[in-house]
């Protein structure tokens, strides 16, 4: 079972949570991550972040890497939602649960899924600072980190 | 004939336009996009040299690939999502 969203909203964990454990008691383990604004970025103030994507590329991208994770890993059920527009620090951002039967399976799972999300969807963060707007670069470190699955 | 190319992001605000439309007459396959691009706005060149991931119908492709009318390309700046 997939849930995908892309949305401006705000999510909720315990809903969700309560939805990935809803008439499941085959799994022993859920492991879920939330991704927010940080207040601080390269030593500079941040105020504001925008997010942009690509309508439909994104949503069959996360789906792409989701069922790359179920391929891997014994997932039974994966959320996985990502905020886009404009927010503020400490607003979330990002929103990943795996359930399967036992801890290792969720774990990786999420962590895979966090990864290649970073270096393959289709989402552009722009932050506003002291310093005024710009777009974020890619890190090398996060390509590294999707390479290493 | 034409098909579509899009611009997200940083190329979008730097090029200033999100699509254009691009005959098959001109172009046919991807590898061919940019050169003719920046032979059409000389000025576009910087940014397209840049390192750019390359969509087509919204998958990421790497190899080249013939384009067909009706076709949507997109040209990404690295992402930076998560």
């Amino acid at each position: 079972m997939i849930h995908i969203a892309v949305q401006a909203a705000d999510f909720s964990v315990q809903q969700e949570y309560d939805r990935i454990c809803a008439d499941n008691s085959a799994d022993g383990a859920v492991v879920f991550f939330v991704g927010r604004v940080r207040d601080l970025n390269a030593g500079e103030a941040v105020y504001a972040m925008t997010l942009e994507h690509y309508p439909g590329m994104t949503e069959q991208s996360l789906l792409a890497i989701v069922s790359e994770a179920q391929a891997r890993w014994p997932l039974s059920r994966v959320r996985v939602i990502h905020r886009v527009g404009q927010l503020a620090p400490a607003d979330q951002i990002v929103f990943v649960a795996t359930a399967s039967p036992h801890r290792e399976a969720a774990f990786a799972g999420a962590q895979f899924i966090m990864d290649w999300l970073k270096t393959r969807a289709p989402i552009w963060k722009k932050e506003t600072t002291e310093r005024g707007e710009h777009w974020l670069q890619a890190k090398t470190s996060d390509a590294d980190k999707a390479e290493q699955w | 004939m034409t098909f579509t190319v899009k611009f997200f992001a940083r190329l979008r605000e730097e090029l200033g336009t999100a699509e254009v439309q691009v005959a098959l007459a001109d172009v046919t396959t991807l590898a061919q996009l940019k050169p003719f691009l920046i032979g059409q706005h000389p000025h576009w060149q910087t940014a397209l040299e840049r390192n750019l991931l390359l969509a087509v119908n919204q998958h990421l492709v790497t190899d080249d690939v013939t384009l067909q009318a009706g076709d949507e390309v997109a040209l990404l700046p690295p992402v930076t999502g998560g």
